[in-house]
């Protein structure tokens, strides 16, 4: 049992850190830092500069434009990119659909779409989820019948994250009524400036446009972009979801939220004293670091577990539920942290530039809306109350 | 033993409930929160004219209430309803009004000629430290304010302010006007809906209410009223977002069945409403104890907040989460219900600071 750096693992932090240091725009962390909207070409700009080094999609395989980057390497990455306050990466290309045309796409597939993922010409959203079909995915009813060598689309659907920013959605599709309803799901690329697409946005309780309502009335999808087989679109939905909840855990990033929240609890008075010397305040904090440090060495023993070839399935799941439940924790700390000055909603402040009056402490303007929006952490990419299904169904057998 | 409210305030209750409901409902609410003012200064009028704020005083101090109950009531309407309005700082400045004998300001605000609102707490600036407590010069007659107020409810829209100054058990409360010398006010929206901002004294004139440093007892039941007011408001609160929650998991199916038959969530919805009803019987022990003052009002406020708080949180983030997605949209109640119900946890004193207070009061009681 060896959970140290290397020699050869620290000269990879070191090469990290430079290029963070050299690449990543102040500008860029400044926005992230402080809680301010990325606008999409902020995002674009990102990847191109990851891109641009070949680290933009780094659990790729080399000859698609990925690294042979150790586990513990991408661990370091991930921690040192959250750490400097970059941008995320967008997942739906790089991390969602890239995975799966690279196990179960054609060579045609992947010669077309993994470079234009990486080079940023296509923008991908996630089509999963539909008003009847949320927890219940494979009761999705939207539906594909095959036309010569068309696709013909009808049906809706939503919480499309980012679909606003996008040219591509990869959709699941009912290709079958029959049977078992997971028998009958395809999955689908559909290009949303085709005729018969209609996007509608969808105003979430931070205020903020982040969702879509995305609506397909005889949509034309060429059958080139039926990924794998007709009726086996559930098997890769799955596969795909698994590395959307790891991302979703998003262990770098708490990390890099709790130095925020520890600054801020220092900062920040309450009765005269600086709040992180306040009993109940210390002793929240103090339960957060050791359920992060425990979920840090959860998250590589099971990316240790996946780098010996071993598939994550109920993993993926403890990894989702625990790590959104720090981000929460850490966002309710946030807010408390704030006081009284977590109420004022100055809106043009989340934008870049913004030069008004400061109302409160430094770190205070977006505490209350990102504990609003942070609560959609515990519900998307299979809600928390799912997962414990799925961890208790591969455990019972019953 | 009597659990009741009696008939008057029934329907008090009724009258600003249906008001609330017809004029303001969740629709309306959108569109004042969209609008240029951020809120309706219409809907807030036409519950002063139903008596919201007359409820809050005494017959002697110009109003035509003024019990605990009274105000548990008012408040419990407002929860209902997500009214906007300065109806807590009203509430705390008149209570140090009503303690002075000062009716005539009580009577403008009660028959909404004025709005008033309650400068308590100290301004923070970027470094996170407190501004100076407001000092208060003599000046002729009069005094003088300078000092900053943070989160001041409804600051631009008010047209009295009272204003806390001094510091520790030297507390001494004054009434400044809207456009007073020396007054400048930064205004902004709140999450939870309504407005708020900082305000600014600068050899603000001022007078004073009470006598001079002997204000922080009145102070201190004044907040406690306003405590009374917040956890009757937040019970309101829990109860609507408890229905909503069990009407939301009888009505929606996943997998072929409402998702109110899946064991995991009718354990939650279970302590839901047991929290609901905790909730509930604190917020009576904190009317109760208003009534009775002195030492037994400010403990029973601060448990009513310590279980405002925990409970709270719990039911605004139970509720969203058990709506799915819906409960994270704009346009559905829950997510503004929620808004409120958190950020109550964010006026006067969270549950950690009132959990201290508690303990340090029981201290008080057994010296
Ligand atoms: C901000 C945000 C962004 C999103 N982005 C995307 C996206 O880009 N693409 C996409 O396809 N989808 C997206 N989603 C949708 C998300 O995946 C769904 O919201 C999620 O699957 C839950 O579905 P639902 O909202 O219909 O809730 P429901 O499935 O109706 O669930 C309601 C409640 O019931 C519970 N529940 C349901 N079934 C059970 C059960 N068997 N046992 C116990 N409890 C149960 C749920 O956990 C939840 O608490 C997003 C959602 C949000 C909020």
């Amino acid at each position: 049992m060896d959970l140290k750096f290397s020699p050869e693992d620290q000269a990879f932090r070191e090469e990290v850190r430079a290029f963070l240091k050299e690449k990543l725009p102040q500008r860029l962390s400044d926005k992230v830092r402080k809680g301010q909207h990325l606008s999409k070409a902020d995002m674009e700009e990102w990847h191109a500069i990851l891109h641009e080094r070949g680290w933009l999609a780094p659990h790729w395989p080399v000859e698609h434009g990925g690294t042979d980057w150790s586990v513990m390497q991408r661990f370091i990455f991930e921690t040192e990119i959250a750490m400097a306050h970059a941008p995320r990466v967008v997942p739906f290309g790089v991390s969602m659909l890239g995975p799966v045309l690279l196990k179960y796409g054609s060579e045609e597939q992947k010669n077309h779409w993994l470079p234009r993922i990486l080079d940023g010409s296509d923008w991908w959203c996630q089509g999963y989820s539909e008003p009847g079909a949320g927890s219940d995915l494979a009761s999705l009813k939207t539906k594909a019948v095959r036309e010569g060598d068309h696709y013909i689309v009808n049906g809706q659907k939503t919480w499309t994250t980012l679909g606003q920013h996008a040219n591509m959605i990869f959709c699941l599709v009912r290709t079958n009524s029959e049977g078992k309803k997971q028998e009958g799901i395809s999955f689908l690329l559909i290009d949303m400036n085709t005729p018969g697409v209609e996007l509608r946005p969808i105003k979430l309780l931070d205020g903020d446009y982040e969702v879509n309502e995305v609506f397909f009335t005889d949509v034309k999808v060429p059958v080139e972009n039926l990924v794998g087989e007709e009726n086996k679109g559930w098997t890769y939905a799955k596969y795909l979801l698994t590395y959307e909840r790891t991302n979703i855990a998003g262990v770098g990033a708490s990390m890099a939220a709790f130095k925020v929240l520890k600054e801020a609890a220092s900062m920040q008075f309450r009765n005269g004293k600086p709040l992180i010397e306040d009993p109940r305040f210390a002793a929240r904090l103090a339960q957060l670091e050791i359920d992060l440090e425990n979920m840090k060495t959860t998250n590589l023993r099971v990316l240790d577990a996946a780098g010996h070839g071993k598939a994550p399935g109920a993993e993926s799941s403890m990894l989702k539920i625990r790590g959104t439940e720090i981000r929460q924790e850490i966002s309710d700390l946030m807010r408390r942290a704030a006081g009284s000055y977590a109420r004022p909603f100055i809106e043009a402040s989340f934008e870049e530039g913004y030069n008004g009056e400061p109302v409160g402490p430094a770190f205070a303007g977006p505490v209350a809306s990102d504990y609003f929006n942070y609560r959609k952490l515990s519900i998307f990419g299979g809600s928390n109350e799912v997962q414990r299904e799925i961890i208790t169904k591969s455990m019972l057998g019953l | 033993m009597d659990f009741s409210l009696g008939t008057e305030r029934e329907l008090l209750a009724n009258s600003l409930g249906r008001y609330l409901a017809d004029k303001f409902g969740s629709e309306a609410r959108l569109k004042a929160l969209a609008s240029p003012e951020g809120w309706s200064r219409e809907a807030y009028d036409g519950l002063v004219e139903l008596g919201a704020v007359g409820a809050m005083f005494t017959e002697e101090a110009g109003g035509y209430g003024g019990s605990a109950f009274d105000i548990a009531v008012v408040f419990g309407e407002i929860g209902r309803g997500l009214a906007m309005g300065p109806f807590l700082g009203t509430l705390m400045a008149g209570k140090v009004l009503e303690a002075a004998g000062e009716t005539a300001v009580i009577e403008e605000v009660v028959g909404g000629e004025k709005l008033l609102t309650f400068a308590h707490e100290p301004a923070q600036g970027p470094d996170g430290r407190a501004a100076e407590p407001v000092r208060a010069e003599k000046a002729g007659d009069g005094y003088k304010l300078t000092g900053a107020k943070g989160v001041v409810s409804f600051a631009d829209e008010a047209d009295l302010f009272v204003v806390m100054a001094g510091s520790g058990t030297e507390l001494s409360t004054f009434l400044v006007k809207a456009g007073a010398p020396g007054l400048t006010v930064q205004s902004y929206p709140v999450v939870d809906g309504g407005k708020a901002g900082e305000v600014v004294f600068k050899d603000t004139p001022a007078a004073l209410i009470g006598e001079e440093a002997k204000a922080a007892q009145i102070v201190d039941q004044a907040v406690a009223a306003g405590l009374v007011a917040l956890a009757w408001e937040g019970y309101a609160i829990m109860q609507v977002l408890r229905d909503k929650t069990v009407e939301y998991l009888r009505e929606r199916k996943q997998f072929g069945i409402p998702i109110g038959k899946f064991q995991a969530l009718q354990h939650r919805m279970g302590t839901m409403a047991l929290e609901v009803e905790q909730a509930h019987s604190a917020a009576i022990n904190a009317a109760v104890g208003l009534e009775e003052g002195g030492n037994a009002a400010l403990r029973a406020a601060s448990a009513a907040k310590v279980t405002l708080g925990k409970n709270g949180s719990l039911l605004a983030e139970e509720a969203i989460q058990m709506h799915g997605g819906i409960g994270m949209t704009w346009e559905f109640a829950v997510s503004h219900y929620a808004k409120r119900l958190i950020m109550i946890g964010h006026e006067l004193g969270d549950e950690d600071y009132h959990l201290q207070r508690f303990i340090d009061l029981g201290k008080e009681e057994a010296a």
